[in-house]
């Protein structure tokens, strides 16, 4: 079977399974879950534009998933729970990180790329530092609850049976939690899509080129900084708008959710599991990521208990030690498929 | 007339100076050949023309107009295009895309994609390939095919038959000829049999001076100066 269709087919299967989440796993945290998992491909393929299409190692990612977030977050709090606010909220969050992607891009592509994560580093710095201290409007340390859409509210009835109480299709009441999980799993879906077309299109041929070799990418007459500008910007807000659309299905946006350095590591990792510079592999490491947040520690309990009886082995296995299990799984991941999943999938293992 | 001017151009690379003063003309047409012995500055003069080093001093001039302030990708756009003496392809691209960039449109014009097929039927052959894969002889077909999948004017090429196989260097010296009946091609070469094939005007560089200009016909018969200016075994002349 063609290589690069065998790694479409895992993608997609993941996002069938996604797309039947609440039916297939009737349980709040697993479409908790699922939630988290159709953003972070989102935010994990917004980020693989950069690094692996266009060479551009950026920290601020976080940054402008938390600018999105935080634009919700406080038009929602000022203001009310309505639609509108929203959409204020989520335009002004992409707004700010558009104008913040072309200054940072703008100033500092053109410098080696050292300095410009550097640079990068330092701004998502900034972010945190004021997220934290400007705590009358941001909410600081504690961050910000707010109401969502009244759509999204549990008691919501999408549909309602003969008795007037809310139906249900397949044992899945139709209620507003429903809703707010396929508002997340529809806007995530679409803006994978667009990327997808964004890398299928002549701009991600340029910016493979830009990626392979910038001085050659300039003789056949592209302006690179350009080139890299524009990208940083649409994975800057693409980041902005993913984070919008977590803040409404979290109905909370804090430092640790959006903009914290833990997360900026979950989404290296993230790309690195998938294969860098293979979009549909933001899919699979994602996914095996988010997975391995929520489960392991749940595994290696059962696990623990299990192997009650063996010396040391209940010690090692405790789920406590969950940390260091996931480094070892990204060891052995990294030494299997070295290009990550889909890239190792799709080139082949080198010998 | 006068397709390309550059006059008094120097060029220091951290602190060696490299060209010192270097002047010379490219008329419209043909094929204009830059001799020298390794290391006389040929590279590094076509990598001025098209602005892959800061700003030299002196002036390179392209239909009248001072393009030694423009960005390279801005005299790209001049129709000014640039083969490198490491062909200069992207391996990890498709000979499709690798073509596919070279268009200002992201679209083929359908009569100049055919006669690139007629130039290098290799490249239609392994067009969904992976460029990396390709031999050393189709990159460099590549390299010239993204050269001329746009209309451009002039064609900087950098020692085009550097490691290849003298009947890839025959099929690259046809193509070359062809493509100089529309596109004037100012070629930086070694193998000296090849230039004098294909040349009508040249120059000699050495020590990043300029010390001959003239027709390939007139040096091409004058055995001493070749010797005195190249010191090289003639081979094939």
């Amino acid at each position: 079977m063609n290589r690069t269709l065998s790694v479409k087919i895992i993608a997609l299967t993941i996002w069938g399974l996604l797309l039947f989440s609440p039916f297939l796993f009737q349980d709040v945290r697993q479409v908790e879950v699922a939630a988290r998992i159709c953003v972070f491909i989102v935010l994990v393929a917004s980020y693989d534009l950069l690094i692996g299409y266009t060479g551009i190692v950026s920290f601020a990612h976080t940054m402008f998933f938390g600018l999105g977030a935080y634009g919700v977050a406080i038009a929602m709090k000022q203001g009310d729970n309505t639609w509108g606010y929203w959409i204020v909220g989520a335009l002004a969050g992409v707004l700010v990180a558009a104008v913040l992607a072309v200054l940072i891009g703008l100033l500092s592509l053109r410098v080696k790329a050292i300095f410009f994560a550097m640079i990068t580093l330092a701004a998502a710095s900034v972010a945190l530092v004021l997220a934290s201290q400007l705590s009358s409007f941001t909410g600081g340390e504690d961050g910000m609850t707010y109401s969502s859409p009244d759509i999204f509210k549990p008691a919501t009835k999408l549909l309602t049976d003969d008795e007037g109480k809310v139906a249900r299709i397949a044992g899945v009441r139709m209620n507003g939690k429903i809703a707010a999980y396929y508002f997340v799993f529809f806007t995530s879906a679409v803006m994978f899509w667009v990327m997808l077309r964004i890398v299928g299109s002549p701009l991600g041929t340029v910016l493979k080129a830009i990626r392979e070799n910038e001085a050659r990418a300039e003789g056949i007459g592209y302006r690179v900084v350009a080139y890299r500008t524009a990208v940083f910007v649409i994975a800057a807000t693409t980041a902005a708008l993913a984070g919008a659309v977590y803040a409404a299905w979290l109905k909370y946006t804090g430092p640790d959710t959006t903009l914290s350095f833990a997360i900026m590591i979950d989404i290296l990792l993230m790309v690195v599991i998938g294969g860098m510079g293979t979009m549909w592999g933001a899919a699979i490491g994602a996914t095996l990521m988010v997975l391995a947040q929520y489960y392991l520690r749940d595994l290696m309990e059962v696990a623990s208990d299990a192997t009650s009886a063996i010396p040391l082995l209940p010690e090692l296995l405790s789920p406590d030690r969950w940390l260091l299990w996931l480094g070892i799984i990204f060891i052995l991941l990294v030494y299997f498929f070295p290009a990550g999943i889909a890239g190792t999938i799709i080139r082949g293992r080198a010998k | 007339m006068t397709l390309l001017s550059i006059k008094n151009m120097d060029v220091s690379i951290g602190q060696y100076s490299v060209l010192h003063g270097v002047t010379f003309d490219v008329p419209e047409g043909g094929v204009f050949v830059l001799l020298g012995r390794n290391g006389a500055g040929k590279t590094t003069t076509l990598r001025s023309i098209i602005g892959l080093w800061d700003r030299p001093p002196g002036s390179v001039t392209f239909r009248g107009e001072d393009v030694s302030s423009l960005h390279t990708s801005d005299i790209a756009r001049k129709g000014i295009a640039f083969v490198p003496e490491n062909m200069g392809i992207f391996g990890g691209l498709t000979v499709a895309e690798n073509m596919v960039l070279a268009t200002a449109s992201g679209k083929f014009d359908q009569a100049r994609l055919t006669r690139v097929y007629e130039l290098f039927p290799a490249l239609e052959q392994f067009w969904d390939k992976q460029a990396w894969s390709l031999s050393g002889g189709q990159k460099q077909m590549l390299a010239v095919a993204r050269a001329i999948i746009e209309p451009r004017d002039l064609i900087l090429i950098d020692e085009p038959t550097k490691g290849l196989a003298p009947s890839i260097i025959h099929a690259m010296g046809e193509a070359f000829r062809e493509i100089s009946q529309t596109t004037t091609i100012l070629l930086v070469e070694q193998n000296f049999a090849f230039a004098k094939s294909l040349g009508r005007d040249m120059a000699v560089i050495d020590d990043g001076r300029v010390v001959h200009t003239g027709t390939m016909a007139e040096f091409a018969a004058d055995t001493a100066l070749q010797d005195r200016l190249l010191s090289l075994s003639v081979e094939g002349a």
